[in-house]
């Protein structure tokens, strides 16, 4: 009885380990095939959005060449593109952005990491989180209310009455306009950066600031001499993240940078952007040229941030010694 | 020695002076974040009722109406795109982390994900309006879904595979050493081990999405009605902040703020709660 129920149990484990073993011949396949399938599915999603846009602006690049980046004209009647001044709008608008967010997101990276007492950093590192989370088109609708007024009033006017001989700020001070659009740029990218940048600083070992320290150096001349320096490659790589961002930001700089496509050397003069040409421009396109000529500047721009993209995360993987450091914060 | 006393007393006044600039500094880069939210705050507050948040839109002079369908065509967009975009993340990120690992391909993976994440969202519009609106013949909910799935899938794929590597590998061991299949472990051991840090990376990817303006403009369009059919155009939050935004109406830029304030509050709701979740145990997403 009692052997006959131990070759009964042994039957069965026999079939359990057989079963296991068939279901392992078909699951284990079909569930590393599977993932396989999705990861492979993403590669091709950008492969088909390179192809389908390289062959959507085919004619506007055969027709207009190298040409098209810096010619002025832009004309949908007559069938004449040219980027120049789309491309000039990006460009100027995205350097105001970075020259006026840098500073600001450093200082505020090594308050937060080496000032704060940590009461007050964790709810000022939770708020800068948040804020890089903030959708860009209510940076858009709070730009066009709140701060270009505050702008055109409070610096425009100023720049203007002060420094007016200076072609930059020349000018009638009228609130849109590639300075709105260059700060408003700034104000969306400080919390990218700031929040890229204390990972950074947060990641210099601490025997070499004391090590500072014991010389005699000042909390400042540590920041200053050793921080930064040791920092620096990071802190760039998050300052182009930030540009990357800046550069194909579509809807705020719609709505503040007065969206005419004229190159002025005032930054008080409006201007228009690549993204915001494409977003303005796209569903009202009758003739092929035209949707072309916008698919070709969609191109550009995808190619400049792809390449940014890339040397940024090069220069933030070193730093992190390595280990894949970049976290999401796009 | 005199000289070098009043050597540091400069020193230290320096260093006074660049902690001042510091805090300065930062309460610029916070005022205008502050400012936003509490102008949206208040001027959406204003407009908010129950008809405003479950009727159809009224004529730009007339009074009542309100952004119901715009409402109803962001949760439509959004949960359609998740629910492409999710899965293909997370079962990206199982094969980088637990089949590919440090292969050429799942490199090459990785490599893509991050092109994708720093991609304009404009240019993805583009890519879905060819993929999807021109072969259809219209603006549609679909196509809107599919840009912010293109959106989404990298993000949750980059956070997911974050997590999965935080999980020890004595615990896949334990379960082989008890006979259990790969595909078993990965399924009954790593992904409830790790659900807490998804769930954070999708809501995270979730309001990364829900704002997402541009690529709807040459996708979903935008509809003055209920959305009946994911292949008609829809109406969208975002896009109807910007709409309204830039008429010359009063009532319908009041109206913009309060679909400001609709939005704002989602995405923010979604991120304090996924980053509340992961408080402590992975403070790397935290």
């Amino acid at each position: 009885m009692k052997e006959k129920m131990e070759a009964v149990a042994e039957q069965k484990i026999a079939i359990d380990l057989y079963k296991n073993g068939q279901n392992r011949k078909v699951m284990e396949p079909l569930f590393r095939w599977t993932s396989l399938v999705f990861a492979g599915l993403i590669v091709l999603s950008l492969a088909a959005m390179i192809l389908v846009m390289v062959v959507e602006s085919w004619p506007s690049i055969t027709t207009f060449g190298i040409r098209f980046i810096w010619d002025t004209a832009w004309n949908p009647v007559t069938l004449e593109f040219g980027a120049l001044p789309y491309i000039y709008g990006t460009v100027v608008s995205s350097i105001i952005a970075i020259l006026v967010a840098t500073p600001i997101s450093i200082g505020c990276a090594l308050f937060l990491t080496e000032m704060a007492p940590s009461w007050i950093r964790a709810p000022i590192g939770f708020l800068i989180e948040l804020l890089a989370a903030i959708p860009s088109i209510l940076f858009g609708l709070w730009g066009l209310f709140v701060f270009m007024p505050f702008v055109r009033e409070y610096i425009q006017v100023p720049l203007n009455q002060f420094f007016g001989f200076i072609p930059l700020f020349a000018g009638e001070p009228r609130g849109l306009g590639m300075l709105s659009a260059g700060l408003l740029l700034a104000i969306m990218i400080i919390p990218i950066i700031t929040a890229l940048a204390r990972d950074v600083i947060s990641a210099v070992p601490s025997l070499q600031k004391e090590g500072a320290l014991a010389l005699g150096a000042t909390k400042w001349e540590v920041m200053r001499k050793v921080i930064l320096p040791y920092s620096r490659v990071g802190i760039l790589g998050a300052v182009m993240l930030g540009l990357g961002r800046a550069l194909g930001e579509t809807m705020a700089v719609i709505m503040i940078i007065g969206n005419r496509p004229e190159i002025n050397l005032s930054l008080l003069e409006p201007g228009q952007s690549m993204a915001g040409v494409i977003a303005t421009q796209f569903n009202e396109s009758i003739h092929s040229l035209h949707v072309s000529a916008l698919i070709e500047i969609g191109l550009l721009l995808f190619l400049v941030t792809f390449l940014l993209n890339v040397i940024a995360r090069f220069l933030i993987w070193k730093v992190s010694g390595g280990k894949n450091g970049v976290r999401v914060v796009q | 020695m005199n000289s070098m006393y009043t050597d540091i007393r400069i020193r230290k006044v320096k260093n006074v002076a660049m902690h001042l600039l510091m805090v300065i500094l930062t309460l610029i880069a916070v005022t205008p974040l502050i400012s936003i939210v509490g102008y949206i705050a208040i001027k959406g507050y204003r407009v908010i009722n129950w008809e405003f948040l479950t009727s159809l839109p009224a004529p730009p002079t007339m009074d009542g109406g309100g952004i119901g369908p715009a409402i109803v065509g962001t949760v439509k967009l959004v949960g359609l795109a998740s629910l492409m975009g999710i899965p293909t993340g997370i079962l990206t990120a199982i094969y980088l982390n637990e089949y590919g690992k440090s292969g050429a391909f799942a490199s090459s993976v990785r490599f893509v994900i991050d092109v994708l994440i720093g991609t304009p969202s404009i240019v993805v519009g583009i890519a879905a309006f060819l993929f999807v609106v021109r072969p259809m013949g219209h603006f549609s909910l679909f196509a809107g879904s599919v840009a912010l799935a293109i959106m989404i899938a990298p993000i949750v794929a980059r956070a997911t595979e974050e997590i999965l590597r935080l999980v020890p590998d004595t615990l896949r061991e334990a379960s082989y050493a008890l006979g259990v299949p790969k595909w078993r472990t990965i399924v009954s051991v790593v992904i409830p081990y790790a659900t807490k840090g998804i769930v954070t990376g999708l809501m995270l990817g979730v309001a990364r999405i829900a704002g997402e303006t541009a690529p709807l403009i040459m996708t979903a369009f935008g509809s003055q009605f209920w959305n009946k059919s994911i292949f008609e155009p829809t109406s969208s939050l975002p896009k109807l902040i910007y709409s309204y935004s830039t008429t010359p109406y009063q009532n319908w830029i009041d109206k913009a703020w309060g679909a400001a304030l609709v939005l704002i509050f989602m995405v923010l709701m979604l991120n304090i709660i996924a980053r509340v979740l992961t408080r402590g145990k992975y403070s790397r997403l935290g």
